[in-house]
This record gives structure tokens, sequence and C-alpha cells, in this order.
């Protein structure tokens, strides 16, 4: 393994390595000849987190409701409406673009779809060994040395390199995706669905090898995802978003045990678990209705069209993002009344898997 | 659920697609029966030949380049595969009813929600045009779609996608099938959407009594639902059993695996199990066991022989030479 740049302190979890404030992006819609704004698709609207050095930040929600569009503003792939994103105290939003090219090899990002996210006529070999030239690092024969590391770091084997993505398949594709993003030896990846492609035996080999990697490489993830159960799984710290604002933000055990805001709380209860015994005696709280259009947003809490709870003032105000407990935030006027269950009863996890089971590459 | 004699009985189905790479052998000899109102989950990745197997039952699938190859599928005394083409209409949208994955492609653009609704009935039914809109109304009821009456004119782009599963579950149900075939009908919508269709689904079953089999790739989402599940792999079944008993005691180490790499709402700090390798090409038939090369248990038999699926306890079945209460292979090789 090459030796890491710019080494950040061992042990130094709790600083902060993105932080996001206010941030909104809105997109124009345009109608008629003249092409005259006529309103604006909210994609995100107001949302503020931090994103701590070597913690896996799970952000979550369902179509629609504006995750995707976070990450890409994060990594200034898109310019944020309104708000400030800071990478280690750096505004991004204003800053020189000569000073974020300098910075872009810091942050990078795995794509959901690894047939779209790699060009089908460059070899593995260039596609990972890409983002070096760009960024003029490692020349020559060290190039292709990096390469070789990155893919046996990946789990893939040297001669794959003067392969083309289409002899891959899904689950191999992504992995090559995983070494582009970590050539340049980043701090920081946007992992955008990365696994929402893929076929249910190879999900848990990309999410081995993700969770293997941060380990080795002290990565920082921002892991965007429909599947609740595989962010509890991986992630640290959950925001839950709802057409384009974050509704709860607090640890795994938390949110998962002790969800405050009523949307968290119905869909964990949506999510199903494969045991039979459980389904049969669970409790749901189902949701009526759809996500509004984030084109026309309902006044007040985005969520009262469809909250069991919601009242008078969920309509006219809306909801203050604010710490409910130390490191529990929410945005709901009544998240102190809300009942206090968790979707389902956590256990611990059984055993270690039978020991004749291979576990981690 | 209460024995019965199967309304639908599948034997050694085949199907194959000749593509100019050659012949992908998609379903590999699939044998099950399905009883009269049964939940039958259906399990398996992409490629296992589920969804296949199920489409080649009512011969939905292109020929060419597809071809049913062998097999029978006997459905209410009559053989679904050699039936003439005449009385298979009668029998597809009228006695078994579809729901397709993708709502919105699977629904006609430019055609109301009643019309398409009211065009089965007119098909299958002798009902006068009053009747049928009334009968149109009253699915779009069932399945818990507001402002029913008002709905009928709506087009398939004006409604949200939950909406258009429910109306693609609406049509399915206007003949009053005996059995209804899903094809991962929830895949495509977000989970609190999913969690509704899923009630609704629930809730018709108490009603109508219908038989249903819902293919999916998410073993969760059967959990609650399925009274015997089968799964697939390869184009073969590997397990069959009721639905309490697989997800407790898997005999196939598949399913095993599956269960293993699958993290859980409910758990936390749980390993998840690798399955190495990748699903099998499709090109060769089967002579072996198909997951022999991903298989942790495996052993020289595995790479000889394809397992038969057998019967190993009361109502499960398993296609494997290895004993996996045991620890030993099975059948005294």
């Amino acid at each position: 393994m090459a030796a890491k740049t710019a080494p950040t302190a061992p042990g130094a979890n709790s600083d902060v390595l993105v932080s996001v404030k206010d941030m909104k992006k809105h997109f124009p819609i345009m109608q008629g000849v003249f092409r005259r704004q006529v309103g604006a698709v909210k994609a995100v609207d107001g949302v503020s987190f931090d994103i701590h050095r070597g913690e896996t930040l799970g952000l979550v929600g369902e179509s629609g409701s504006g995750k995707s569009t976070t990450g890409r503003v994060i990594l200034q792939l898109i310019k944020a409406t309104e708000g400030s994103v800071t990478f280690e105290g750096n505004e991004l939003t204003a800053i020189d673009p000569e000073k974020l090219r300098k910075l872009r090899p810091r942050m990078q990002m795995v794509f959901q779809d690894p047939h779209a996210s790699l060009n089908p006529r460059m070899t593995v070999g260039s596609i990972i060994s890409e983002p070096l030239r760009e960024h003029n690092q490692a020349k020559g024969d060290d190039r292709e040395q990096r390469v070789v590391e990155l893919l046996s770091l990946v789990g893939l084997a040297p001669k794959h390199a003067n392969r083309y993505p289409h002899e891959f398949s899904g689950g191999q594709r992504q992995r090559i995706g995983i070494a582009r993003a970590i050539a340049l030896n980043p701090d920081f990846i946007v992992c955008d669905e990365p696994i929402a492609a893929l076929d249910v035996s190879i999900q848990a080999q990309v999410v081995n090898l993700l969770e293997n990697l941060q380990g080795v490489l002290n990565l920082t993830y921002l892991f965007i995802s429909h599947d609740l159960s595989m962010v509890r799984h991986i992630a640290d710290r959950v925001a839950v978003m709802y057409l384009g604002r974050i509704m709860e933000l607090t640890t795994v055990d938390r949110l998962y045990n002790h969800p405050q805001h009523p949307y968290t709380q119905a869909l964990l209860s949506a999510v199903p678990v494969p045991d039979p015994k459980i389904e049969a005696v669970r409790k749901r709280v189902i949701l009526e209705g759809d996500i509004p259009s984030p084109a026309n947003p309902p006044p007040g809490c985005p969520f009262n069209t469809r909250c069991p709870m919601a009242q008078k003032r969920c309509v006219e105000e809306v909801p203050e993002w604010r710490q409910l407990r130390t490191g529990h935030w929410v945005a709901c006027h009544f998240a102190e009344d809300t009942p206090d269950v968790a979707a389902v009863e956590t256990v611990e996890a059984a055993e270690d898997p039978p020991s004749h089971l291979p576990s981690a590459p | 659920m209460t024995a019965q004699s199967p309304i639908l009985e599948v034997k050694d189905l085949e199907t194959q697609f000749h593509t100019q790479d050659g012949t992908v052998h998609a379903v590999n000899g699939v044998s099950f029966d399905l009883n009269s109102g049964e939940f039958l989950g259906v399990v398996g990745e992409s490629g296992s030949g589920k969804s296949v197997t199920m489409m080649s039952l009512l011969r939905l699938i292109p020929m060419p380049p597809g071809k049913i190859v062998a097999g029978q599928a006997m459905f209410e005394g009559r053989d679904l595969l050699t039936l003439e083409l005449e009385d298979l209409r009668t029998v597809r949208g009228g006695r078994i009813g579809f729901i397709f994955q993708d709502p919105l492609t699977s629904l006609n653009p430019v055609l109301t929600i009643g019309f398409q609704i009211m065009e089965s009935l007119h098909i299958h039914t002798k009902l006068s045009d009053e009747k049928r809109e009334a009968r149109a109304i009253e699915l779009l009821q069932l399945v818990g779609i507001p402002g029913a009456k008002k709905r009928l004119e709506s087009y398939p782009h004006e409604l949200s996608g939950g909406m258009r599963q429910r109306v693609m579950i609406a049509m399915s149900l206007a003949c009053s099938p005996r059995v209804i075939i899903a094809d991962e009908p929830t895949t495509a919508l977000d989970v609190t959407i999913q969690a509704q269709i899923i009630e609704i689904i629930r809730d018709l079953r108490e009603k109508l009594g219908t038989a249903v089999i819902w293919i999916t790739h998410d073993l969760g989402v059967i959990a609650g639902l399925a009274d015997r599940v089968l799964v697939m792999y390869g184009g073969l079944i590997v397990e069959e059993a009721p639905v309490g008993e697989l997800y407790a005691n898997p005999q196939h180490p598949y399913t095993e695996g599956l269960l293993g790499s699958i993290p859980r709402l409910d758990q936390k700090g749980m390993q998840l199990i690798n399955i190495k390798g990748q699903p099998p090409s499709l090109y060769q038939k089967p002579d072996s066991c198909p997951f022999a090369p991903r298989c942790p248990y495996v052993f020289d038999r595995c790479r000889e022989e394809n397992p038969p699926l057998l019967e190993v306890k009361m109502g499960h079945s398993t296609a494997c030479w290895w004993d996996m209460d045991n620890q030993r292979p099975r059948y005294g090789s």
C-alpha cells in the first residue's frame, strides 16, 4: 500500500471533516418561448449537518427526497443555490476553481450504476489510472504499479487491467468504480447508492469491501441509500431525509431503537424483516398517500400531509432543526410527544458466522 | 393452510432462449405445485429463472428467441403449454392474473385507467357497459384508490408509482382469477409505498382467497406474506419449504448464504457473509450443481452430478448433496 498523503491524527474521530449549513439546491423550472422561470424544484431545501473524520454517515430517504442531490452538492458537482459547504474549513461554495481542483483528489465518489459510470471504450487499467493522470500523480511504471496495487485492494487481479468494463459482472464493475475512487488517496468518499443495482448475494461483497477499505485507508463515508437495513449495518450516524429536508439525525443505535420523528418511525416500521416469526407479530404504521412534489411542497412541515400526528401548528410553521439531546437532532414540533418505540426489537447479532464459511475477503 | 389438491401443477419445465451468442438455458427442469388459496413466494436473483418460469406458464415469453423445450403445466385440467392460443387467451387475464414489476411500462400511456380495466372485462365477460363501469369502480375501491369514479378518466402519467401499481392489481383482479402471478410488484416502489401495497395484498387475500405466486429477490418482503417459498438458482429450484421452516432451518447452502448476506433491521453488529464468486452463466445446461463453484461445502460429487430436488423433511425439499444438519454427504455417497 502506498504511503498515505496527509496523514490525519489517529483517533481524532470527533473532528469535523465536512460541514453543511443551511444548504439549498433549487432547480429552476423554465417554461414558454423565452424560457422564463415559473417555479423551482426544491430538491434540497435547507439542510445542516457535520460529517466527522473517520465516520460513516448514512443518508437515507425515499426517492425524490434529495439525498443524491445533497451528495453531489457537497462534492461541488452541482452548485448550491444557498448555504455553505466546508471541507476541512475550506468554504467550497465560493472557492477559487484552481483551489477546488487541488482539493478534488481528497473527495471522491462511488456511483450507483456501475454500467453507466465506467467508459465502455476504456480499459479497466486506464479507467483506474485516469485520476492519477489527471492530477499528475505517479508516472510510467509507478502508475502501472499503482493500478496493480489498487486492483488487488478491491479484490481484482492484475490481469484485469487490460480488459474492458463489459467483460465484468455488476459486482466486479462496482469494484472497479471503487478502485477509481480510492486511486488518489482520498479522505472522503460519497457513496451514492453503491449497492442498489447489485444482486443480493453481491451486495454483501461490496459492503464488506467498503468497510475493509475504510479501516485500511482511514476513509470517511457519506453513504447514501434507501436500504435502511444496510445503513444500520454500515453507518455510525444516520440522517433521514424527506422532501429536501433532514427530519432526524442521530447515532445508529438511537435512531433504530428510539426514533423520535414520526416519519422515521413510519419508515422503519415499513421495512420488512427476513424472519416470518417477527413479521407475523410486528405492528406497522402504514403511511397514507405519496411524497408530495418537491416543486410544490406543502407549507409548514414537509411531512404534515402524511403525518399521523399532524396538527394545526405543523401546517403553519416549519419545525425548527433542534437538538433534542446531545447528538440527537430532529425537525418536529412534537418530537417529545411521539411514542418511544422501536420498529422492531433489536437483538445482538447471533453468533459469528459459522466458521466454515468465508468471512470478509 | 389446509391441505388441498393443487390447482396448478408444473412438471419438468424447460425454457431456452436461442441468441446469437448461443443458447441460454434459462429454466432447466422446474416442477412445483400451487394449492388453491395458497401464497407461494419465489425467491431468486436476477437470472435465476424465476420470472421466465412464470412467464412460460402463460407463454408470455417472446418466441422466438424463447422456446419452451419441455414440460407440462396443468391448470383446471388442461395443459397450459399445449393449449390452443384461443383457449389460452381465456386463461391469461381471466383465470390467471398477472401483475408486472414496472407499472409505468405495462400500462398503456394513451389510454385511460378505466378503459384499460374495462378492456379485460370486455374480453373475458359478457357484462353490459354500465355493469363493467360499476365493476371497474368497485375494483379501484378494493385496492384503495380514493375518488375511484373520477380516477377512471385518468391517464397513467397522472398517477404516482404506488397508485399505478394499485391499478395493475385492480386489473389483475378484474375477472376474479383463481391465481395471481405477481412479478416483483413492489421492487420499483419506495418502502413506505411498498408497505401500502403489501397491506392491500394481505387484505385482498383474506377477502378473495385467490392463490398468489409472488416473485421477488427480497427475502424480507415474503417473510410476512408467503405460506411456502421456492428458492431458485441457475434456472432450478434448489429449495422448497414452508416459510417458517425455510428461514429457521435452511437446507441449501445458497439459501443459508443468502440469509446470512442480508443485513437485518433488527440486528446490530451482524457480520455479513460473503457468497464468493458470481451467479452462473446460463450458456451451458447444468450437468453439475450450479452452486458448486460458490459453495462452502462443495465436494467431489457436486462437480459431477446435479443433485435432484428431494424431500428431506415434511414438506421441505432441497437439491443438495450435502446434509447441512449432520455436516456430511447425503444419500450415502
